[in-house]
């Protein structure tokens, strides 16, 4: 039996008109501009566009005003968005060895060349809330060495390579393209690239949290932060109707270079493997927790027992999306009207018979 | 007159690309005003490009994530100018596109390499020499203790 189901259409507009006043709240206060999210909310910023998948400051700073502070209906939003773009073309891989690096540390080398480099980061502060920022009125100016950074940092992980300590990290011959999840569905056994792409667009909570329970004992993960460094990348294309390579411009990225004992197998010696996580913008947390997710799903093709969470890929990489997750888990609050009713009525009739019984044995 | 080489067009389209698009109006207002009648072959169109990076920074290519890139192409001064340039900003590729076109003109060149472009890459290395001192002030300097003796 169907049942018409309809009205409600006033009570949606109005619904519409609630969220957009609520989104604007005292209109004594002075509404929040996109400069101000752009300037001042920059990390929501960036996990929005590298969950959102689009490096666009300017869109993330309307989706994340939009939905209110909301980051992963800010991610919705931008990735509505972006099925309405044309795809123009894929950029030459960025070289994250040229990285203009304003912060790169070592958890493993105290001397690292180059320094280690602590930037713009909260790890050393204590955490006391400070009411100085309560006011309107900071105006910060950052002290300057007399000389720059030079313009290539070497990278950490060169040091244990140049010894044959770490497994090297070379392309297939051909450098073949990779397969790209916006144009094909995942499938499995799915290749390291693949998982890449599928963790670099993945929820940032949930790669936290497998990738803590790695470290609490859930995989054999020993891992080391051989580098981590932010800063900006060249973006680089070959649009066909020029035939050359030019530069378009620079994204800011979050590269961390996971180090992991690996006692060795039949094949191969013992030495370090490695784990890697890249970010847009300055995303350490997000790049850290990708790189180790990213090792403990290399067990299988290193011969390590599969038998942690973080270890099994199909577990893994089918719910990192968090548009997918909270779609599947919001939509139990649309009208399963009929779906209930069928449910009550099976229940009703089972407990009918279970009453029965319970009168029989009586 | 020698004519233009790729490496030289890709120094300024570099340059047009990483000029920030409003000073990049007032650097080229002169230079436009004195070439009207230009053309669009291509308006300004946003779209998607998808970044790559490479595992462990030098591995197998993998997807990264797209990022938003405003392309155009105007024929301006017997040239044809192209521009793609990272963002949606719409005039930036409009202006680095006349800019491609005039660029390219003999009669134009040299002024324009020593009126716009050269004095745009300075503000850029100096810029970006700012960036980079205030991040090499937070580079730690280890100091050892010696015990004993």
């Amino acid at each position: 039996m169907y049942v018409a189901v309809k009205g409600g259409e006033t009570a949606i507009l109005n619904s519409y008109e609630l969220l957009a006043a609520d989104r604007r709240g005292d209109q004594d206060t002075p509404e929040l501009t996109l400069a101000q999210i752009k300037g001042q909310m920059r990390l929501a910023l960036a996990r929005v566009m590298q969950e959102g998948s689009l490096y666009d400051e300017d869109l993330a700073a309307l989706a994340l005003k939009q939905a209110s502070g909301d980051v992963t209906e800010a991610v919705f939003l931008l990735r509505a968005f972006r099925t309405t773009l044309p795809r123009l073309g894929y950029s030459l891989p960025l070289d994250t060895a040229a990285m203009r690096v304003r912060r790169r540390v070592s958890g493993t080398f105290k001397d690292v060349p180059g320094g280690q480099v602590l930037g713009p980061t909260p790890d050393y502060t204590q955490r006391l809330l400070d009411f100085g920022l309560t006011g309107s009125d900071s105006a910060p100016s950052p002290t300057l060495a007399e000389q720059p950074l030079p313009e290539r940092l070497p990278c950490v992980l060169d040091v244990l390579g140049s010894e044959g300590l770490i497994e090297p990290e070379r392309p297939a011959d051909g450098d073949p393209a990779p397969k790209d999840l916006t144009r094909e569905p995942l499938m499995f056994p799915a290749d390291r690239a693949t998982r890449l792409q599928n963790l670099a667009r993945g929820d940032e909570g949930y790669l936290l949290g497998l990738a803590y329970s790695t470290q609490r004992g859930y995989a054999e993960s020993h891992p080391f932060a051989g580098e981590i460094r932010m800063g900006e990348v060249a973006v680089t294309v070959c649009p066909e109707e020029l035939g050359f390579e030019i530069e378009i411009g620079e994204v800011t990225l979050t590269e961390c270079q996971m180090i992991n004992q690996f006692a060795g197998s039949r094949t191969a010696p013992p030495q370090f493997t490695r784990g890697y996580g890249l970010s847009f913008g300055e995303g350490e947390r997000k790049a850290m927790a990708m790189a180790l997710v990213d090792r403990s799903l290399r067990a299988a093709e290193l011969g390590e027992d599969v038998h942690a969470p973080a270890q099994q890929q199909e577990f893994v990489l089918y719910h990192t999306d968090n548009v997918e997750a909270s779609g599947f888990v919001q939509h139990l609050k649309l009208p399963h009207y009929v779906d209930f009713q069928a449910e009550l009525s099976l229940i009703r009739t089972l407990r009918k018979q279970f009453d029965a019984q319970q009168g029989d044995e009586a | 007159m020698t004519s233009i080489t790729i490496p030289q067009r890709q120094h300024w389209m570099r340059i047009l690309a990483l000029t920030p698009p409003e000073r990049l109006a007032e650097a080229l207002a002169p230079a436009l005003s004195a070439h009207p009648g230009h053309h669009w072959l291509r308006r300004p169109e946003t779209g998607l490009v998808m970044l790559r990076g490479r595992a462990g920074g030098t591995g197998a290519q993998f997807n990264l994530g797209e990022a938003s890139v405003t392309r155009a192409s105007v024929s301006l001064a017997g040239q044809i100018g192209h521009a793609w340039v990272r963002g949606s900003n719409a005039r930036h590729a409009e202006l680095a596109a006349l800019a491609d076109a005039l660029l390219q003109c003999p009669a134009h060149h040299a002024d324009l390499m020593a009126g716009v472009i050269a004095p745009l890459e300075a503000e850029l290395v100096e810029r970006r020499a700012t960036v980079s001192r205030a991040a090499a002030a937070s580079k730690v300097e280890f100091f050892t203790m010696v015990r004993g003796e």
